[in-house]
């Protein structure tokens, strides 16, 4: 077996900080597009954040969008182009603070496009804020003694969340802390595009992901982090999924 | 307007209620799909305007509309669709404000739609139609200039329009400017490389500046070419009233009503307010003593005048800020008043 880039993405390096997941799952994307054989079909959707360059490493059409409004900008594609195939990539902060109503009411209605939303409990791009993710007790830029239960609620968990929404498909967290963990991954990221390509309706994975840097750890410190402390949180499974009667 | 822009050919329509326009959305969403078009209701002006930029990207005609409080909203949209050169129209009828304000008509929106609204330098085209058949003329032509210029066009009207009925004749439609092909469409890479909408310029730290280089020249390339404006009676006028949108119907009244009595007014009415047409001003300059304007809001296109005559001649003010209007006895008086 010969391990080479997929097609759809670049041969390129990233600009990400060693032991960050995003290179991971835009790996898994990138196989999966591959092997799905609809790089040609898909648009992408760019988030504000670290993965705000995503098209400098993927190879097909993206659109960068505006914070939190990728689900509106997928709506329109989508619907404007139903035999594409049409993805967001969200962080944390993207899709569970600004763009909250943008991600609820796209899932509600249906929306027949593939949602990869990358969890990694704090705000990367701007330095390490407290994400709507972050855990109780973690310690952040913005929450220096650690998140307060009382003053800054609990973590948002987006899977619970949207399992109570009918329009909803398919929706299963995943981690990518580990090499089995992440072909669980892949396997739920290849099923949400096959969801799109079978017209089910919206698919969400939450990949549970690495932030290193401002987790102030070291990559083998913050693989232990989501193994030992955010899966305890945001428990991996599959939260809905209308193929399973 | 919906049956303008359908005819246009726009087929993609994102919007949000809000009072004085809720006629818009509601002619949309049965009209438009029977012409194939997609309607959608979403959940907040963000959403609706953020499904614009997706549907231009997709390569549709689009449209989304709202008034005041909701145009506030969708300012973070029109910034990224300005900067990501993509055509959309959006249609402001406006209402009184500041804040929750009113929902009588007002003009208050003027800095917001020719000044800017969103963040950065960009400009957006603004239409000012002062009747019905004027407003089905325009969307018709907004989608063109959006086109043509690959640039939000804003279709700046008011509650009186938004509420107004009025007989208008139906005309095909016919593009009064030229439309380039779309070769930034997003539509799968098939037999093609993969394109790319974005607004983020970070390296090399001068790209931004390039780039805004870039749409300052597209901006006075627009500014030397798109200007419509309006005279009446000016040939001769010794005050000159300016007035934009239904405030200019209005005064047409009281100019009639004071041209009866001898006096020498006329009035100039500016149809697009970016570009401002400041020739026009600047043509009947040497003739004029004096010029009046009158506008719902208590002193914002004003500005304008004063700079497109660099303030070379006495400028008068009639404003009625809050969601009122200038009656024409109110402007007549007025006329009487500054007329010497």
């Amino acid at each position: 077996m010969k391990f080479k880039k997929p097609e759809s993405l670049y041969d390129r390096n990233t600009h990400y900080c060693p032991g960050c997941g995003h290179g991971i799952v835009h790996r898994i994307i990138g196989e999966v597009i591959d092997e799905l054989g609809i790089r040609e079909e898909t648009i992408g959707t760019a988030p504000v954040g670290c993965a705000v360059l995503l098209y400098d490493y993927f190879n097909f059409d993206v659109i960068e969008c505006a914070h939190g409004r990728p689900p509106a900008v997928a709506t329109a594609m989508k619907r404007i182009h139903p035999d594409k195939i049409v993805f967001t990539y969200q962080g944390d902060g993207d899709l569970a603070a600004i763009g909250t109503a943008e991600m609820i009411h796209a899932a509600n209605r249906g929306e027949n496009f593939t949602t990869i939303f990358v969890n990694n409990a704090i705000y990367g791009m701007t330095g390490g804020q407290m994400a709507p993710t972050t855990l109780v007790g973690q310690r952040t830029t913005t929450t220096q003694k650690g998140r307060d239960l009382i003053k800054q609620g609990p973590p948002l968990k987006v899977c619970e969340l949207l399992s109570s929404l009918d329009g909803v498909a398919y929706l299963e967290r995943v981690a990518v802390s580990t090499a089995k963990d992440s072909m669980k991954a892949k396997k739920a990221i290849k099923k949400a595009f096959q969801n799109q390509i079978d017209g089910k309706g919206y698919s969400l994975v939450e990949v549970l992901s690495m932030c290193p840097t401002d987790w102030k750890l070291s990559p083998a410190q913050a693989v232990g982090f989501v193994n030992d402390e955010m899966k305890k949180v945001f428990k991996p499974g599959v939260y809905k999924d209308t193929d399973v009667k | 307007m919906c049956q303008a822009a359908i005819e246009a050919g726009c087929r993609f329509f994102a919007g949000y209620p809000i009072t004085p326009q809720n006629e818009v959305p509601e002619y949309m969403s049965s009209h438009l799909p029977e012409a194939g078009g997609i309607f959608i209701q979403a959940e907040s002006e963000l959403a609706a305007i953020n499904m614009i930029f997706g549907a231009s990207a997709a390569g549709v005609r689009c449209m989304t509309s709202s008034s005041s409080p909701g145009v506030s909203l969708k300012q973070e949209g029109i910034s990224y669709i300005a900067a990501a050169e993509l055509p959309c129209v959006i249609a402001n009828m406006q209402r009184g404000g500041p804040g929750l304000g009113n929902i009588r008509a007002s003009q208050g929106d003027y800095f917001q739609a020719v000044k800017g609204g969103g963040h950065g330098d960009y400009r957006i085209i603004v239409l000012a139609p002062s009747t019905l058949p004027e407003i089905y003329e325009l969307t018709m032509a907004a989608f063109d200039y959006a086109d043509h210029y690959r640039n939000p066009v804003l279709i700046l009207g008011d509650g009186i329009l938004g509420q107004m009925a009025e007989p208008i004749e139906l005309k095909p439609y016919k593009p009064v400017v030229e439309l380039p092909e779309k070769d930034y469409i997003l539509d799968g890479c098939k037999g093609r490389e993969p394109r790319i909408v974005k607004t983020l310029l970070l390296r090399p730290a001068e790209a931004l500046v390039e780039f805004n280089e870039y749409l300052k020249v597209k901006y006075a390339r627009i500014e030397s070419e798109l200007k419509l404006c309006e005279q009446y009676l000016t040939e001769d006028a010794e005050l000159v009233v300016a007035a934009y949108g239904i405030t200019a119907r209005i005064a047409i009244d009281a100019i009639d009503a004071a041209r009866e009595k001898g006096l020498k007014v006329g009035l100039i009415r500016p149809i697009t307010l970016w570009p401002f047409p400041n020739e026009a001003f600047k043509e009947v300059v040497g003739r004029a003593k004096k010029f009046l304007v009158v506008e719902m809001s208590n002193g914002q296109f004003v500005d304008d005048v004063k700079l497109a005559i660099d303030c070379s001649r006495p400028v008068e003010f009639l404003g009625t800020g809050g969601g009122w209007y200038p009656t024409p006895e109110k402007i007549f008086e007025k006329i009487e008043a500054v007329y010497k």
